[in-house]
């Protein structure tokens, strides 16, 4: 297994340079809110989701009621059932460690594994949990980190829960570049604008994400015509 | 309910529902048993919007009308959208915009 850790670790290098600042930035939100490295560390295990994470921070901060982080976790963590999708036959057959990978399928170890191939001399699954775990323990570093030396930095942290903001701003970028049809993403700035200004910042957002995914599934019959076109 | 619990049962909540969304496909979808066409669909067409709607929810609580009516916000969105799009390095483009957002913050507005 050792081995394998150190062959797959070049491989998780660029998740190194990723995780380790932007748990750091998790945990230095997180202490500001009022909870300490214990927190940090657990969440870091159990969600293992940069984006649900800075997420969760806010929704301690007003003490969101259960149906609604759950609600809200489904829509900003459907992306990673699609992700499991594309992995089905990957991880087929794969060990005992199958439950594990599957667990710590987060964005940046999908884009590893769903386009690396394993080094030369280690099986598969010792490649793929290798790659996982690595990441995990990134993350995990990160996070309990950013929650220690958060509150005694010799500089003020305002403004650091920007990070939130700057990721979800790169994660549209991505998508825009991904996809050739705009129109998804513009639904998605134009209807929860819509929502803000009707609603107010406190109830916005579920009526906006259930009202894109309701004209989404309406658009489908023209968007599916104009992808055989 | 005693803060604590309900801390404990909101993390609780967010980490069985990462799961599920994760464990889903391997336990519907076996080797070679497609998901329905409108699965499919909603896999390629919901996620750019819903992403969208996230970078919304992270400025929706900034007051446009007042205090520094978003001008922060906008610039740094502005920087990490210019930044990404002409580099495509994540980290480069949160670092930078992030560090300048608590100068911005912490200096002039």
């Amino acid at each position: 297994m050792l081995t394998a850790i150190k062959k797959s670790f070049k491989y998780s290098l660029p998740v190194l340079f990723g995780y380790i600042p932007l748990g750091f930035a998790f945990g230095v939100m997180l202490q500001a809110a009022g909870y300490n490295a214990v927190w940090a560390f657990f969440m870091c295990i159990f969600i293992f989701s940069g984006t649900g994470q800075y997420l969760i921070v806010s929704l301690l901060a007003v003490g969101a009621g259960i149906p609604h982080v759950m609600l809200l976790t489904f829509l900003l963590h459907f992306r990673y059932f699609f992700y499991g999708l594309s992995m089905i036959d990957r991880y087929h057959k794969i060990g005992g460690l199958k439950w594990y990978l599957i667990f710590g399928l987060t964005d940046e170890t999908y884009a590893i594994l769903s386009t690396e191939a394993p080094p030369e001399g280690i099986t598969r699954q010792a490649f793929y949990a290798s790659v996982t775990f690595l990441n995990h323990c990134y993350w995990i570093i990160g996070g309990v980190l950013g929650a220690v030396i958060g509150g005694i930095l010799p500089f003020s942290t305002e403004g650091i829960d920007f990070v939130m903001t700057a990721l979800f701003a790169v994660l549209v970028v991505e998508q825009w570049k991904a996809h050739k049809n705009h129109l998804p993403a513009l639904i998605g700035f134009v209807l929860p604008i819509i929502s803000l200004i009707v609603l107010g910042a406190d109830n916005f957002l579920i009526p906006a994400l259930l009202a894109v995914s309701v004209v989404l599934m309406c658009l489908r019959p023209r968007f599916e015509r104009e992808e055989i076109l | 309910m005693s803060d604590f619990m309900k801390s404990i049962g909101i993390v609780a909540a967010m980490a069985l529902v990462t799961a599920a969304t994760r464990y889903a496909p391997f336990l519907f979808f076996g080797r070679g048993k497609e998901p329905a066409k409108w699965i499919k669909y909603l896999g390629k067409f919901l996620p750019p919007a819903l992403i969208s709607v996230l970078l919304i929810y992270c400025v929706s609580t900034v007051n446009f009308l007042g205090g520094s009516h978003g001008i922060p916000e906008l610039i740094c969105i502005a920087v990490t959208v210019a930044l990404h799009f002409w580099k495509g390095n994540v980290l480069l483009s949160i670092g930078v915009s992030t560090v300048l957002y608590m100068v911005l913050v912490q200096t002039i507005f």
